[in-house]
């Protein structure tokens, strides 16, 4: 009994740094609709700077005043990054803005190594509270004590702001009705950077409390993401009481799982997402998501066409300068586009996902690396041949797609890009943890093509064949009538539905359509690399997937192609710096801020202005979406 | 509009600038006739380790290369970042080899780009020395002729430990180490040591929490209601630092033996100070007390020249080079097969004392220092220690032909 109590203490006293820093996160999107992949930054910057004011400010004064000094600070961080960064981008596409945050990951990293150094800090122990009381005769540490008193008054705090002050009224109204406030008068862009304000400062409080119970490091960042966003997600968005409860449930969950399950740490908590998404789609306290119901943020998406015949031409000559680029010589150039090509391919398969079926899946990478491993699996285990591996592993990514699609297409919007990122991380682990079987973390090498196909050259034409078909056939699929039946039922589920298209079954072959494509990648890729390990079904595979596909324009048809190839061309350039990472960032950033439509939807709008919107159809399109946005955006920019 | 226009466009104007103040710093000069060598690692991801790294590297070189370098041309590095991900390892190392010709690749500090780099290796033949990554796999199940190994393995330092605990009076063992390949190998590696020596212990509890994530009040409260006598621990990084915290604070190593595989390195018991953990048996490296030897001259030397104490990763990297220069000058050449044959048996005198690279299975026969740990001015140190030579901790030959694959 008594050990009962105290790991229910543990787990309580674990919730306190889960909630503050989820309740950040779930405040920022209720209100302005951005996944701020950069959370976790917040957070690992609270630490820092924590720690460090923690240095100069003496005793337990001391010790508390760093904490909430550390909060404000994080918390104009956070008005700097909105500012700069994510205000010129909120008129972009929905969730276009998770780039932008992207880069300021990747910004962040680069200037905490540069000011901290790499060396792990150990936090300093909170004064008063270092010894332990005895509880039923076992031992609490008093600080766990001091986290499980505060964090009630946190939420009772954030709960009075959000619920009896004008600012609360304010802010809940923006999360019901953006647009209803400004038409009120309420100056959007304020309380927007209140909320970023408050959000990022709650992750800071975060990073700065958790310090007597661990330290500062520079993989905190994307060590917490994926836990936040879970506990977000299973208390409802933007619900602080939920966010509350559901990081009490996942740190008791976790502390019971560590004594009786002790292998179930990796999996524990995306079971309880994906169970509690069955059964609450919205999340413990969530609602039915209200966005959506104006039809997008932005202006509106042109028809798909056919490609001019310039186009065309143009492609063609392009395939020619690929079926030539052995005779350039250069091996390594063969690699390195063989590598460009296969993430083409792969970034294409989400696109049609996202762009066209408008479903927004973060957890792509399952396929990709789904495929990758069914090939492997098949060489190490039965020593399959090349041939046959590689025809069958598309069919197992798509399988894994046929299921995990039928799973989450009950739900829709953030709650399905939830769930698709819980299945994910579940076969992740699965990979992961299978030694036996899928070699673990140790991956499985070893894996080469067959002996018609070990030449580079060979390799690299049947890349192209194989990569570029892929994204062809994707693009016919586009314009066939399925096509036509996947966009309409993303842009008006009710009217398809009133034609005689079973939305839900469209819905559902195109995301196994899409996960089979990224599995023919994942082929591909293992039999180019001769090895796969399990990063290549983690999240962060996934979100390199999102990220260039929103750089390259979703509203476009060749976004994913373009902004994958553009990424991977300047990464294996700028990877050869020394603080690359920081460079990367500064460059998503500057594309992000310039380009708001993506690389090629503002390619082409700029072409659109240039010519002074002369081509014939292309004008009316446009001035028919800009009345369309004009009506449903008050302060849009035109 | 348009003053927004013009903000954004400042906006864009300063990162624009920033951005090309980064790339101008980028590039840089080449020897005329060096032999060049592929470094590829995770340098940002696993910055702690792979800084001090990188200096030991420095280093080796500028000695080398200030004695008039290899079989006559100096030696030099090219230095990669992979991001840690495997894929991008075996690009980087197409490039290095096809591109800017390189003598042989090295590098890496996670077990699974190690594993993937030496595939390549295999499949492109090129000579790849696998310097920090620990997995047994490396050089036994998945082992290839022109796969190298310097620093001692999992199954080496675990032994060593095991060696130790066989000596005490302990019989019931718990375990805790991160969940996966490592931690596993190292934990499996440990028990079939010790029962081998003493066959009475028994393991009562095994925990694993994820890497870099652990729980660590959970993890001590569990390990506490299983009643070890002895702890074996093999989590590392800030998951060790709140292991030991939660640890100590709770009460969970008094009376108790605790085995730490690498704890002693100073990349884990620095960050700790004054609360590294009293009396551990650890491997490790206690730079601070060499008093003379060859030991001594490389932490002076090291100390001269970057102003900071070395960590195990920079021994490591300075032996790296070291290596790879005597493998040059034992094949006075570059070719990909006199050096492979040259690296067979190769012996190379080190600042921890003389290696020599296995033919049997290509592993170095580097050792590792075990001591107690403990606390002194605020720091923590290791004690009592001796430095193992790595070749008592290996299996027999026969054993080990078992191990590697048929085509050796």
């Amino acid at each position: 009994m008594g050990l009962f109590i105290a790991q229910l203490l543990t787990g309580l006293a674990n919730a306190a740094t889960l909630f503050l820093v989820a309740s950040g996160l779930s405040l920022i999107f209720g209100v302005t609709r951005i996944v701020n992949f950069a959370h976790g930054s917040f957070y690992m910057l609270g630490a820092f700077i924590g720690y460090s004011l923690m240095q100069v400010l003496p005793g337990a004064i001391g010790f508390w005043a760093s904490v909430l000094l550390t909060g404000v600070l994080v918390g104009l961080i956070g008005v700097i990054v909105e500012v700069l960064v994510l205000r010129p981008v909120y008129k972009a596409p929905e969730l276009f803005q998770l780039v932008a945050t992207f880069g300021v990951i990747l910004v962040i990293q680069d200037l905490a190594l540069m000011v901290w150094g790499a060396e792990d800090l150990l936090g300093p122990r909170a004064p008063g509270l270092k010894g332990v009381v005895r509880i039923m005769d076992e031992p609490i540490p008093l600080y766990d004590l001091a986290l499980i008193a505060i964090t009630p008054f946190v939420l009772f705090a954030l709960w009075y702001l959000i619920a009896r002050t004008r600012v609360g009224v304010l802010v809940r109204a923006a999360t019901q009705d953006r647009e209803m406030v400004a038409a009120l008068g309420v100056n959007q862009s304020w309380l927007f950077t209140g909320v970023f304000f408050l959000g990022a400062a709650l992750a800071g409080l975060g990073g700065a409390i958790q310090l007597p119970k661990g330290g500062a490091d520079l993989l905190m960042d994307f060590n917490i993401l994926a836990a936040i966003f879970v506990v977000v997600v299973i208390g409802g968005m933007g619900s602080l009481p939920g966010a509350y409860i559901a990081a009490v449930l996942i740190s008791v969950l976790n502390v019971f799982g560590v004594t009786y399950l002790p292998q179930s740490t990796l999996v524990l908590m995306y079971i309880v997402m994906a169970i509690v998404l069955t059964v609450r789609p919205y999340g413990l306290l969530g609602r039915e998501e209200v966005v959506g119901e104006h039809g997008q943020v932005g202006e509106p998406e042109r028809p798909i066409k056919p490609a001019s015949t310039k186009a065309r031409v143009l492609v063609g000559i392009l395939l020619l300068c690929l079926f030539a680029l052995p005779l350039a010589g250069s091996h390594f150039l063969l690699i390195l586009t063989t590598d460009i090509i296969i993430f083409c391919l792969f970034a294409a398969s989400l696109h049609f996902l996202l762009g066209l079926g408008g479903l927004v899946s973060f957890g792509h990478a399952a396929y990709f690396g789904g495929g990758a491993y069914v090939a492997g699996l098949l060489v190490v285990h039965v020593n399959a041949p090349m041939e046959l591996a590689f025809v069958l592993a598309p069919l197992g990514a798509g399988l894994a797609a046929f299921i995990i699609g039928w799973l989450c297409l009950r739900l829709t919007g953030v709650y399905f890009a939830m769930l698709t990122l819980a299945l994910a991380q579940l076969l992740w682990s699965l990979v992961f943890q299978w030694d036996e079987f899928t070699g673990g973390d140790d991956g499985l090498v070893d894996i080469w093509p067959a002996e018609w196909l070990s030449q580079a050259n060979s390799y690299f034409y049947f890349t192209v064949v194989v990569g570029v078909g892929g994204i062809l056939l994707l693009r016919h699929v586009a314009h066939s009538p399925f096509g036509y039946a996947l966009r309409a039922s993303r842009d008006s589920q009710r009217q398809a539905e009133a034609t005689g298209i079973n939305t839900k079954r469209v819905q559902w072959m195109a995301f196994t359509l899409a996960g089979t494509l990224a599995g023919v990648a994942g082929a591909l890729f293992i039999f180019s690399k001769g090895s796969v390990f399990p990063n290549e079904l983690e999240i962060t595979k996934s979100f390199d997937g999102l990220i260039v596909v929103f750089l390259g324009g979703v509203k476009t048809l060749s976004g994913g192609v373009v902004g994958a190839a553009s990424l991977e061309l300047v990464k294996d350039y700028l990877t050869r710096l020394e603080y690359w990472r920081l460079a990367l960032g500064l460059l998503i950033i500057v594309v992000v801020v310039l380009a708001p439509h993506g690389i090629v939807g503002s390619l082409r709008k700029l072409r659109e202005r240039l010519s002074g919107r002369a081509e014939d159809d292309v004008s009316t399109v446009t001035s028919s979406a800009t009345a369309t946005a004009n009506l449903q955006s008050p302060e849009s920019e035109r | 509009m348009n003053k927004r226009k013009n903000t954004r466009a400042a906006l864009a104007a300063v990162l624009g600038l920033s951005m090309a103040a980064l790339l101008g710093t980028a590039g840089s000069a080449m020897g005329a006739d060096a032999i060049k060598i592929g470094e590829i690692n995770h340098y940002k991801r696993m910055a702690a380790f792979a800084e001090p790294y990188k200096k030991g590297i420095e280093l080796a070189l500028s000695e080398i290369n200030e004695a008039g370098g290899v079989i006559g041309q100096p030696l030099e590095f090219i230095y990669r970042d992979d991001q840690g991900k495997p894929g991008e390892a075996i690009k980087i190392a197409e490039e290095l080899v096809n591109r800017e010709g390189v003598a042989m690749i090295t590098g890496s500090i996670l077990s699974n780009v190690g594993l993937a780099l030496s595939s390549f290796a295999a499949e492109k033949k090129v000579i790849y020395l696998a310097a920090e990554p620990l997995a047994d796999g490396l050089v036994w199940e998945k082992g290839n002729d022109y796969t190298f190994r310097l620093r001692s393995s999992t199954y080496m330092q675990a032994s060593m430990l095991a060696e130790e605990a066989a000596k005490s009076d302990a019989v019931k063992y718990a375990t805790i180490a991160p969940n996966y390949a490592y931690g596993k190998d190292a934990v499996a590696a440990f028990k079939k040591a010790l029962l081998a020596l003493k066959p009475d212990v028994e393991f009562v509890t095994e925990q694993w929490p994820g890497v870099f994530k652990i729980d660590a009040g959970a993890e001590v409260q569990a390990l506490e209601r299983a009643k070890p006598d002895a702890i074996y621990n093999v989590t590392f990084g800030s998951d060790v630092a709140k292991f030991v915290r939660e640890g100590t604070t709770r009460g969970l190593f008094d009376g108790r033996d605790v085995y730490g595989l690498l704890t002693g390195e100073p990349e884990y018991l620095e960050p700790m100070e004054d609360e590294a953990p009293e009396g551990w048996t650890v491997t490790g490296f206690p730079w601070y007390d060499f008093e003379e030897g060859a030991n001594k001259v490389f932490v002076d030397a090291y100390q001269a020249k970057f102003e900071e104490s070395p960590k195990l990763g920079s021994l490591v990297g300075y032996m790296t080079v070291q290596s790879i220069a005597a493998a040059i000058s034992r094949a006075e050449s570059v070719d990909t097969e006199k050096l492979r044959q040259a690296f067979l048996g190769l012996e190379v005198d080190t600042p921890v004392g003389q290696i020599i690279y296995r033919e049997q299975d290509h592993q170095s026969t580097m050792g590792a220092f075990v001591g107690k740990t403990t606390v002194r001015d605020g720091e923590g140190v290791m004690v009592d220690w001796v430095y193992k030579d790595g070749a008592n901790y290996l299996p027999s030959d026969e054993e080990v032909a078992k191990l590697r694959p048929a085509s050796q």
